[in-house]
């Protein structure tokens, strides 16, 4: 057969009579027989010649497929002209036609009517060249472009070679090869492995570990096959540990949220059913720790506040209506009366954090009722040790975050007397806060000024640290340790303020300018700098866990100025003070499914029914 | 007997010609004005075809101005001979040239003469050439001659059979073409039906254009051709099997072959055990035989340069990473124990200033404080332990690209493009962004920190810019290490140098007027290389608009283009099936290395320069040590062409990307081990390649439709690889 192919390849010249013809067509009649054989010999040398050629320029051009300017490039080395315009949308551009004992291909030329041309709509722009980035190996071996792997295209000699020497790299082939067909959310070997390493790191003990399984959810391209496992790990995690009072794994659930939110990359709208109720868990549930008195739970509130916040300006639609339906839930349960002080801390925290409109139409009014009940707890006698805690905090939740609001919306000569009057029991607090953030604010205004800032990252967020581990290296450190980016500016370490009533802390002041950017996938995790800092604690004295703090103020407020605050507290929670009655079992009036069936029963409502949205 | 021993010293000065003969009538006279002596010939030939045209007055011009006053009149009967004499007179080691002279008897004259006079546009130095095919012997039995040598070869022992059945292809051909020179078409064309089919596989391409060739008029100008007659076909013989077949031709009084092997064959005898078929067929299938063992004596200093001594701060924060394009950092007095790899110089390493290098700028030493700090996170490749893929898929390129290449640091990515554009892909969230125009910057305070950063212009900042000045398909790109240029070479048969900070084009360099295939820069800068169609590979440097360096010595062209990691030595692939490997000091050859079966598309050296892997159309990777000259291993598994080779950053495993969609991981440091080079492997160049393709294969990854055209290990150990989506 190769035999036959190869004496053909020596002998194939080009049939005299095709000469003949071309003569013909070229006006030239009665060729000789000797000039035509002689033609045809001269001709087929040529066409091989440069067809071996454009075989080179093909090969060169890394493609399989010869293609015409493949044929014009070697005309071109000859110094010939090449054929300009010879492009055709068929295949092959002859057609075939006998007659008269003569056989002839001729390239068709139909007349072209050019007003049809005109006519014709323009075809589609081709699409531009674009790059596409796909991990293969290791986690992403299913993805484009090398998903579909048919059986057959593997060879047989690598699947034994590897089979012998057992490389994992085979047996994930085949596998992938079954799964397939079965559905497009089953993941590969790696994927498994990876989610496996992931969501252990993330709720494992090693605080370096979690660091990068976070930075990893946070910035990596190819999650989005594992999206659903990764909501339906965080909602079941915290339906879980809401109920076994598990501050930390809560607070690293509501971490993973946070990075997956910051990846660009996923799609979170379709999970938000999942995951916006455990959120809710965290930021409204009755009971988040085993010791309500001592355990910093208001810190897992703040952090799944801003969390919501973050997730209501992200994916609030005029059709899902999230923010709306949040705040209706927010106010629903604030407004009940027997409402827990936790799960009180809790609405007002996540209403705040929606932005200083909610706070103004919502949380202001409310002032003078919430400052009687406050004063109730305060100056009563005989109230729990929880219960007084809770109201504290409430009460600074509400000056904090009032003060900067009020000061804006209110003329500025602040006096205690008007301010008793308008907000009850809460006024003179009120009044002096708002004192100062008026000063502050034009202290801020001043030191902007001042230092020049640099801003790399387009929207820094502080993640919360848990006390965990690194429980002994919190209380005293000093301002250097933590690892700031040359773009932040370390201001002062300051005693603790007055807004905090708490027992005294190190307060570290980190001013920052936040360009507001709504791509993100800068985090500043606070914590791993500060674990990998090579400076330890000197202080001795605190036995119990330090938690540190992040609060964050609106320095401006409205968001008109690109200036915010983070306030970075570290506090040592008062183990003294732990004579207090243990708050256990029975308090789950707020369960997390108690909080899911309320927002689920929510959504089922019709979205006509959500008459009041605070923007 | 003599003449086959003397072949050696003539080939060196047989090669130097190669690029002149290429030139056409028009390029020919304007090259004649120069003084080199390969010009010199030229120059004769241009007289001779002058004064056959009867252009006295031209004669004597051209004569007065090249200096050449007391040419000594010529007989117009050997005008032919006497280029050639004065081209051998010339050049003064054309000894080969001057042999030919014998062979122009009287009776061939006739023959020789009008094909000259018929093509104005023809060099005479061909039609010398081709006379040297002038034949005495009957040619009906050329069959006879052909298959009596085929008998006897078939009948001797078989230790012996494999060495001579080496003779088979260069015999056919010559006798081929010997036919078609003295028009005896009819039986060249059954002579080849004939025998064709008793050839090895891998000279089928050549076959095909053999088999095009019938005509007397076709064997001007086409290079095959020239290729076979300007370069003696190499066979590498035991003497036992030379004695015997001596001994049967002298015997035979078989003249006609014997003039062959004599004319147009180098034998290189050896002492010693004949090779087995294997060993013959790993090294054969060039166009011009194995490689001479003389060819690869030569010493090679392979061993990596000394690093120069940078001081890296000791904290590994990440702090360079904001730093990155800042003043440079103050230094620490303590070391980095990965910087300082040995301090000792290795002896096998080229001295520092063998060829001059550019001086560390200040961002260089960030650069390489950067890459150490990257190099103490690689991750340690192995068997166990393979690194992830992560692939640049392009798509909508209509199967318009033809070439990609990363940074470094792998922070950016530039693709070919068939339609002319080069385009440049910033793979970080880093945008690209231009320098602002002159009127801006001069509104800048320079005085700033940040003044790098205030010179860009954010307003150009995109994920993508687009080159525009190639005229022809761009078939090469490389970036500079410093990530300040780019080059691309091109179809129009130009290098441009382009500036990464403004986004245009610098230099075009001109030299190479056909297409060039491939280009790559220094791994220390400023000196690139290029080949391409015209067989010739150039040195250059940026700040020369004319090459420094040609090297010339392939037969075909050069398809791909690789600096050696000292930057001593440049590797060129060429479709002539050979590799050879260029003294960057002297323009010398110092290796060349036979074995593939088809056009090389790739090579990759190993980050301690010693080994060299290379791949072409016919699939297989072929491994090379580069000291001692010798092939150490095959990697066989590809189904086609390989356009991407690359080893990991500390050499463990090698990665190859082919057309046929896959990328292959092999396990390097195995298939180095497994060689043991002896002495007596060294000395005669016989290689025994265990077959161990299989077991030395880690991991076949398979893309949908996407052939793999480049490969690129990031500083920590990832595979990039880059490739467009094809979607038939």
């Amino acid at each position: 057969m190769a035999e036959e192919r190869r004496q053909k390849q020596c002998s194939v010249v080009l049939p005299s009579e095709s000469m003949k013809a071309m003569a013909e067509s070229m006006g030239v009649g009665q060729l000789q027989e000797d000039s035509c054989v002689a033609l045809s010999e001269e001709v087929s040398y040529r066409i091989k010649e440069i067809a071996q050629d454009a075989l080179k320029f093909m090969h060169h051009g890394k493609r399989r497929k010869l293609t015409t300017s493949d044929i014009d490039y070697p005309l071109k080395l000859k110094n010939v002209e090449p054929l300009y315009g010879f492009q055709s949308q068929d295949f092959i551009p002859f057609r075939f036609a006998s007659g008269g004992g003569r056989e002839l291909h001729f390239y068709e030329e139909k007349e072209v009517d050019l007003s049809d041309i005109i006519s014709t709509p323009l075809p589609r722009v081709p699409l531009d060249v674009s790059l596409k980035a796909t991990k293969e190996q290791q986690k992403a071996e299913s993805t484009e472009p090398l998903k579909a792997v048919k059986p057959g295209q593997e060879e047989d000699g690598s699947i034994q070679g590897k089979g012998q020497s057992g490389t994992s790299a085979e047996v994930k082939g085949k596998e992938k090869l079954r799964m397939k067909p079965r559905s497009t959310h089953e993941l590969s070997v790696e994927q498994q492995l990876y989610y496996k390493e992931i969501t252990e790191a993330c709720v494992g003990s090693c605080e370096a570990k979690r660091a990068e399984a976070l930075q990893s959810i946070a910035t990596d391209p190819g999650l989005y096959q594992m999206l659903p496992r990764f909501s339906t790990f965080i909602s079941e995690g915290v339906r879980v540990n809401v109920v076994q009072n598990n501050l930390a794994l809560l607070i690293y659930l509501m971490r993973m949220m946070k990075a997956l939110m910051d990846n660009p990359t996923l799609y979170l709208e379709k999970y938000l059913h999942e995951l916006l109720p455990a959120v809710v868990t965290c930021i409204v549930s009755k009971q988040l720790c085993l010791r309500p008195d001592v355990d910093n739970h208001w810190a897992l509130r703040d952090f799944a506040a801003r969390l919501m916040a973050q997730s209501c300006k992200t994916f609030s639609t005029t059709t899902n209506n999230i923010q709306s339906r949040i705040t209706k839930t927010f106010t629903k349960s604030w407004l009940d009366d027997r409402t827990q002080w936790t799960t009180r801390y809790g609405c007002i925290a996540g209403l705040s954090e929606l932005g200083p409109d909610v706070i103004k139409t919502l949380i202001i009014p409310r002032l003078t009722v919430e400052g009687v009940r406050i004063k109730a707890v305060m100056e009563g006698l005989v109230v729990s040790n929880i219960d007084k805690i809770g109201a504290d905090h409430v009460q600074s939740l509400l000056l904090k975050h009032c003060a900067s609001v009020i000061a804006k919306i209110r003329p500025a000569p602040d006096v205690v007397d008007q301010y008793r009057t308008d907000y009850g029991y809460l006024g003179p607090m009120l009044c002096s806060h708002v004192v100062k953030a008026r000063t502050q604010a034009a202290l801020q205004a001043q030191t902007v000024n001042r230092t020049t800032l640099t801003i790399t990252q387009p929207r820094p967020s502080l993640s919360v640290s848990q006390s965990g581990g690194v429980g002994s290296s919190g209380g005293s450190r000093t301002p250097s340790i933590i690892k700031v980016p040359s773009s932040l500016t370390l201001m002062s370490t300051r005693p603790a303020t007055p807004t905090q009533p708490s027992p005294p802390a190190t307060k570290y002041i980190v001013m920052a300018t936040s360009a507001g950017a709504a791509s993100t996938q800068q985090v500043i995790t606070l914590s791993s700098s500060q674990s990998s800092s090579p400076v330890t604690s000197t202080v001795t004295s605190v036995s119990t866990p330090l938690q540190p703090l992040v609060k964050l103020e609106s320095g401006g407020g409205a968001g008109s100025r690109p200036m915010q605050k983070y306030i970075v507290v570290s506090l040592p929670s008062s183990s003294s003070s732990s004579s207090s009655l243990e708050h256990k079992g029975g308090a789950t009036a707020t369960s997390p499914i108690a909080i899911e069936t309320t927002v689920k029963s929510e959504r089922s409502e019709s979205p006509a029914t959500h008459t009041h949205s605070p923007h | 007997m003599a003449a086959v021993q003397d072949g050696g010293s003539e080939l060196e000065g047989e090669k130097e010609p190669k690029p002149e003969l290429m030139n056409d009538g028009s390029t020919a006279p304007a090259a004649a004005p120069s003084s080199r002596p390969e010009d010199q010939q030229t120059l004769l030939a241009v007289l001779q075809f002058l004064k056959r045209n009867k252009l006295i007055e031209s004669v004597d011009a051209l004569r007065r101005e090249a200096g050449l006053a007391d040419e000594p009149e010529e007989a117009p009967g050997s005008e032919a001979a006497g280029g050639a004499g004065g081209a051998a007179a010339g050049s003064g080691e054309l000894g080969d040239a001057g042999a030919l002279l014998s062979r122009v008897s009287g009776g061939s004259q006739s023959a020789a003469a009008p094909a000259p006079a018929k093509g104005g546009d023809d060099q005479p130095d061909v039609s010398v050439v081709l006379s040297a095919y002038s034949q005495q012997g009957d040619p009906s039995l050329y069959q006879v001659y052909y298959s009596g040598l085929k008998k006897f070869i078939e009948s001797v022992l078989d230790c012996h059979r494999a060495e001579l059945s080496q003779l088979f292809y260069p015999l056919f051909v010559h006798m081929y073409l010997e036919l078609v020179y003295n028009n005896h078409e009819s039986e060249a064309k059954s002579f080849f039906e004939k025998f064709n089919g008793d050839q090895e596989c891998y000279y089928q391409d050549d076959l095909r254009v053999l088999s095009g060739l019938t005509k007397k008029e076709h064997m001007k100008g086409n290079e095959t051709l020239l290729d076979f007659r300007t370069s003696r076909f190499v066979l590498r013989i035991s003497r036992d099997s030379y004695q015997l077949l001596k001994r049967h031709l002298q015997e035979r009084q078989n003249n006609q072959i014997w003039n062959i092997i004599q004319e147009h064959l180098y034998i290189d005898i050896f002492d010693g055990m004949p090779r087995s078929k294997s060993q013959i067929d790993s090294m054969s299938g060039s166009l011009a035989g194995e490689a001479k063992r003389e060819d690869n004596k030569t010493k090679v200093y392979y061993g990596l340069l000394k690093e120069p001594e940078i001081e890296v701060p000791l904290d590994d924060e990440d702090e360079e990473a904001e730093n990155e394009e800042g003043k440079p950092k103050k230094k620490k007095p303590k070391k980095d124990s990965m910087g300082s790899k040995s301090k000792k110089q290795d002896p096998n390493a080229p001295q520092q200033n063998r060829i001059p290098l550019p001086e560390l700028k200040d961002s260089d030493k960030l650069d390489k404080i950067m890459y150490m700090k990257e190099a103490t996170k690689r991750i340690r490749l192995g068997p166990e332990s393979l690194p992830s893929i992560c692939f640049y898929t392009f798509l909508n390129a209509y199967q318009g690209l033809t070439a990609v290449d990363f940074t470094d640091d792998s922070s950016l990515l530039a693709g070919g493009f068939a339609d002319s554009t080069v385009r440049v892909w910033s793979v970080t969230p880093k945008k690209l962004r231009k320098v602002k125009s002159a009127a801006d910057l001069g509104m800048i305070d320079k005085e700033s920190d940040d003044v790098l950063e205030r010179i860009m212009d954010e307003k150009t900042a995109s994920e993508c810019k687009i080159l525009y000045g190639h005229s022809g398909p761009v078939y090469g790109v490389s970036f500079s290490p410093d990530r300040n240029y780019l080059l691309s070479s091109s179809e129009d048969g130009t290098i441009r140098l382009w500036s990464l900070q403004t986004f245009t084009c610098l230099v075009a360099y001109k030299g190479h007027n056909y297409p060039v295939w491939d280009t790559q820069f220094s791994p220390y800068g400023y000196y690139f290389v290029s080949g391409g169609h015209d067989r010739v590979a150039r040195l250059w440097a940026t700040d020369h608009y004319q090459p420094l360096r040609m090297f010339a010595g392939h037969l075909a062209d050069i398809t791909c283009t690789r600096f050696h990691p000292n930057s001593n030595y440049v590797a060129t692939g060429s479709a002539d099936r050979t590799i050879r490997l260029w003294d960057v000091l002297n323009g010398h050859c110092v290796r060349v290395l036979t074995g593939h079966k088809g056009p090389i598309h790739t090579l990759a050296f190993s980050p301690n320069g010693k080994y060299l892997a290379s791949g072409s159309t016919d699939g297989r990777v072929l491994l090379w040590d580069i000291g001692h000259g010798l092939m150490i291993g095959e990697l066989k598994g590809h189904t086609d062409t390989i356009y991407a080779l690359r080893f990991s950053r500390d050499g463990e495993i090698l990665a190859s990307g082919s057309m046929d969609n896959t990328v292959r991981l092999w396990d390097a440091i195995r298939a180095f081990d497994d060689v043991e080079t002896d002495d007596f492997t060294a000395a005669t160049g016989h290689v025994h390649l265990p077959d161990n393709s299989q077991e030395l294969l880690l991991g076949t990854y398979l893309s949908k439709s996407t052939p793999v055209i480049h490969l690129h290990f990031t500083r920590r150990n990832l595979l990039l690889s880059a490739g467009a989506y094809n979607s038939q």
